[in-house]
């Protein structure tokens, strides 16, 4: 009888482990690719007012790809702050989407990584040739000589926001040196109101204006062989002028430290409660979102100061990649055909208000002919392109988080020095440098 | 950092009472942690070739899932992480782990120069952290023993306060966090609400989450979470001490006190020994607290390990230097895990 129980348990516990051990061989097997080429996997950033409104624009567009080709899209929208760590944990793992959006700036980055499929003509040619995009933006694909891994998807460009009614009533015009826009920022702090909101606890804006700023004087982040070169007194400097708006200026309130992204800002400024913001221009959609109107705002060059170079923003944007171990790779090409063609785009520039990175387009992404003049002078005439180095990521995770630090300091109210900020900025590059 | 697991897991079980009387714990906390392995690798008594009996492979079939799920769970991720400490895996080789160069000691000479940026941030986690460590540790305690000796005796509600104390621990870790997120906001957290507009503080509204408040934000978070346990666990040590023994001492003229310090605390002693031991591991590695309470990132005087860890890793996809920096934390605990273990052996002895 003993041992007829003990054989029944034995035989309970061998079966329970085959059926865990035959659950773990099931789970690795849903994975993008179902081997038909009818599904892709899409991995898109945030883009729009909120993750599902992403998904709003995105359904209907996504339906009509497969109404034409009859491959079905899975969406998966990704906010700004896991984006880059999904991507990294895909690229890793090999559990990876076949399609997805990245920020132009990683492009290089991401290229080092072996992990994205090249562009070769055969590539370019699948998806209607190199020359349908903006040059300025196809240069943003990848290192310059090689093949690039990405393609330009959505065309962004930074510009100071600023609120017309809070201007004219301290009769006050937009400023055109940072000089100007300082002194503004300043005068129309008042009445529990700022000059000025900040996506200070935002790592990629944060980086983004330590390379405008920096660019202002003259400085780069990185040597031409790709060293990093972070502690030169012009990126120091600049980075102090931006952290100034808070520190000495007082203009930026001390909450925005924890802002940690842009569309916080944004709301601010919708609300009137800050008269002034630096946005890139997908901007509108969330301003009129919160009730705005468009012709509440004007819009003009983030300003340089006097004799600084004539810089108002990189060269901002989104572009698209495919994974290397794409399963199907022939749909996935047809899918950045069909996203880059001029009827997706026409529709996909006005819900997420971007910019054309398509040859001899013109700006969809609002009714205001000036907004839209004053976008396309930026985007093509006062922009430079971040670096495009391998460690271009890496600059962007430890500059920007060290300035989320400096902001918090400033916040809490400590003061961050020109040394502080330089021994920063060291600890920064020694970071870069150790992973090279 | 393949296989970091949630550290949120089962509390220990006791495997076997070898013949010395003492238990023997598989501590699993995480990845890195220490273990009593071989353990349960002793082989029963009985087996011996020549006459086997009927049956006598069911021990190993039964111990067989446990083994495997060691196995897969722990060991196997453990030994990779152990690899990938002396590989050159930048981002480069991340997704083609086979090219990746083999450099030696190269991730531990930086992880340990303390001159240099990446080893000086490590050792200021590493201190930062056992500061937490010690408060979260002692404060739960401390407030585990006080509610589980308050509600020792019986009394009209007390089945309720059970209960209550140990809503935090029955929470969804996320959850809890994300509502001490939202009440450790600046400027509309019920925190700075109750210290400031309610009660009148002076001053402007502090910062919890960034500068140096962060500190106090992430011990108060991980005690709030930490204390149940202590407390569910020093309850149910605390039903094992017969009430005759307080009766007797209570004759004899001992107050509560004294009851506490004679009698509770030496019968508790194999509790507490081994309660102790996993507060320490698991408050030590804590991931979850720091991760959702701050986000991307991490405020200086909140740079707890495990976080720095990943931020070491993942911010310039250097996992070859994150898995030495793992592997040193996993040395360290090891050490501390068996200095204590062998004390605290030696004390049990004596006594």
């Amino acid at each position: 009888m003993t041992v007829k129980i003990r054989t029944f348990a034995a035989a309970a516990a061998i079966a329970a482990l085959a059926i865990t051990a035959t659950g773990c061989s099931g789970g690795n097997n849903n994975s993008p690719a179902d081997g038909g080429g009818k599904t892709l996997t899409y991995w898109a950033s945030n883009q729009g007012t909120s993750l599902d409104n992403d998904k709003e624009v995105l359904t209907p567009v996504l339906q009509k790809f497969q109404d034409e080709t009859g491959v079905k899209v899975n969406l998966e929208v990704i906010g700004w702050n896991d984006l880059q760590t999904r991507i990294q944990t895909a690229v890793t793992s090999g559990q990876a989407p076949d399609v997805l959006n990245i920020g132009n700036t990683w492009a290089a980055s991401l290229q080092s990584t072996g992990a994205f499929l090249p562009f070769d003509s055969a590539a370019f040619d699948a998806i209607g040739g190199k020359d349908k995009f903006v040059k300025t933006a196809m240069d943003t694909g990848g290192v310059p000589g090689q093949d690039p891994t990405s393609v330009p998807l959505y065309g962004l460009a930074y510009g100071l926001y600023y609120n017309k009614a809070m201007f004219k009533d301290a009769g006050l015009t937009p400023p055109t040196t940072w000089e100007e826009m300082a002194a503004d920022a300043k005068a129309l702090t008042k009445d529990g109101k700022y000059g000025f909101s900040l996506a200070a606890g935002s790592y990629t804006e944060n980086s983004h204006f330590a390379f405008i700023n920096a660019a202002q004087n003259g400085a780069d982040f990185f040597d031409a062989d790709g060293k990093p070169t972070f502690t030169s007194d012009g990126i120091v400097d600049g980075i102090a002028r931006y952290l100034d708006l808070m520190q000495t200026d007082k203009a930026v309130n001390p909450s925005n430290a924890q802002y940690d992204n842009g569309t916080q800002a944004i709301n601010d400024f919708a609300n009137g409660k800050a008269a002034m913001i630096l946005s890139q221009n997908n901007a509108d959609s969330s301003i009129a979102s919160q009730g705005m109107k468009n012709d509440e705002y004007g819009v003009v060059a983030f300003p340089a100061p006097e004799g600084g170079k004539p810089i108002a923003t990189m060269v901002a944007g989104i572009n698209m990649s495919i994974f290397k171990n794409t399963k199907n790779k022939d749909a996935a090409l047809e899918f950045v055909k069909f996203m880059t063609s001029e009827a997706t785009q026409a529709t996909l520039d006005k819900s997420f208000a971007a910019l054309p990175v398509l040859d001899g387009v013109t700006p969809s992404f609002t009714d205001n002919a000036e907004e839209a003049k004053t976008f396309s002078d930026i985007y093509s005439n006062k922009s430079k392109p971040l670096p495009l180095v391998a460690a271009e990521d890496q600059f962007e995770s430890t500059v920007g988080k060290a300035m989320n630090q400096m902001f918090a300091t400033i916040a809490s109210g400590g003061t961050v020095s020109k040394a502080d900020i330089k021994s920063a900025l060291t600890t920064a590059q020694q970071a870069v440098e150790a992973a090279s | 950092m393949k296989g970091r697991g949630p550290h949120s897991a089962a509390p220990p079980l006791p495997l076997f009472q070898s013949s010395e009387e003492r238990w023997v714990f598989a501590v699993s906390a995480s990845t890195t942690t220490s273990k009593s392995a071989g353990a349960s690798a002793k082989a029963p008594r009985g087996g011996t070739r020549k006459n086997r009996r009927p049956g006598w492979w069911l021990p190993y079939a039964l111990l067989a899932p446990a083994v495997v799920f060691e196995l897969v769970i722990h060991v196997i991720p453990m030994v990779t992480g152990i690899w990938m400490s002396f590989l050159k895996l930048t981002k480069m080789f991340i997704s083609n782990w086979g090219n990746a160069p083999f450099i030696g000691f190269k991730n531990y000479a930086v992880a340990l120069d303390f001159n240099a940026a990446v080893g000086s941030g490590l050792l200021k986690s590493f201190l930062i952290t056992c500061a937490f460590t010690i408060l979260v540790v002692a404060i739960s305690w401390g407030l585990g023993m006080a509610a589980a000796v308050a509600l020792q005796r019986k009394f009209f509600g007390r089945g309720f306060f059970r209960t209550l104390f140990l809503v935090p621990y029955a929470l969804p870790m996320y959850a809890g966090i994300i509502a001490w997120k939202f009440m450790l906001q600046k400027d509309n957290g019920a925190l700075n609400h109750i210290l400031y507009d309610n009660l009148g503080l002076p001053g402007d509204k502090p910062f919890w989450l960034i500068g140096d408040n962060a500190f106090a934000a992430v011990v108060i978070v991980a005690i709030w979470r930490l204390w149940p346990f202590a407390f569910l666990m020093l309850m149910a040590g605390l039903q094992s001490i017969p009430n005759d023994v307080y009766e007797a001492s209570a004759v004899d003229g001992a107050r509560p006190l004294r009851q506490w310090s004679a009698i509770t605390l030496p019968m508790l002693r194999p509790v507490n020994m081994v309660l102790l031991l996993v507060m320490f591991l698991w408050t030590f590695n804590d991931f979850n607290t720091p991760f959702v309470l701050f986000g991307g990132s991490q405020p200086p005087a909140g740079d707890l390990i495990s976080f720095h860890i990943y931020n070491a890793s993942f911010l310039t996809w250097n996992f070859g230097s994150g898995a030495a920096m793992s592997v040193l934390l996993l040395l360290f605990l090891l050490v501390v895990s068996g200095i204590y273990l062998i004390i605290m052996n030696r004390r049990s002895h004596r006594a």
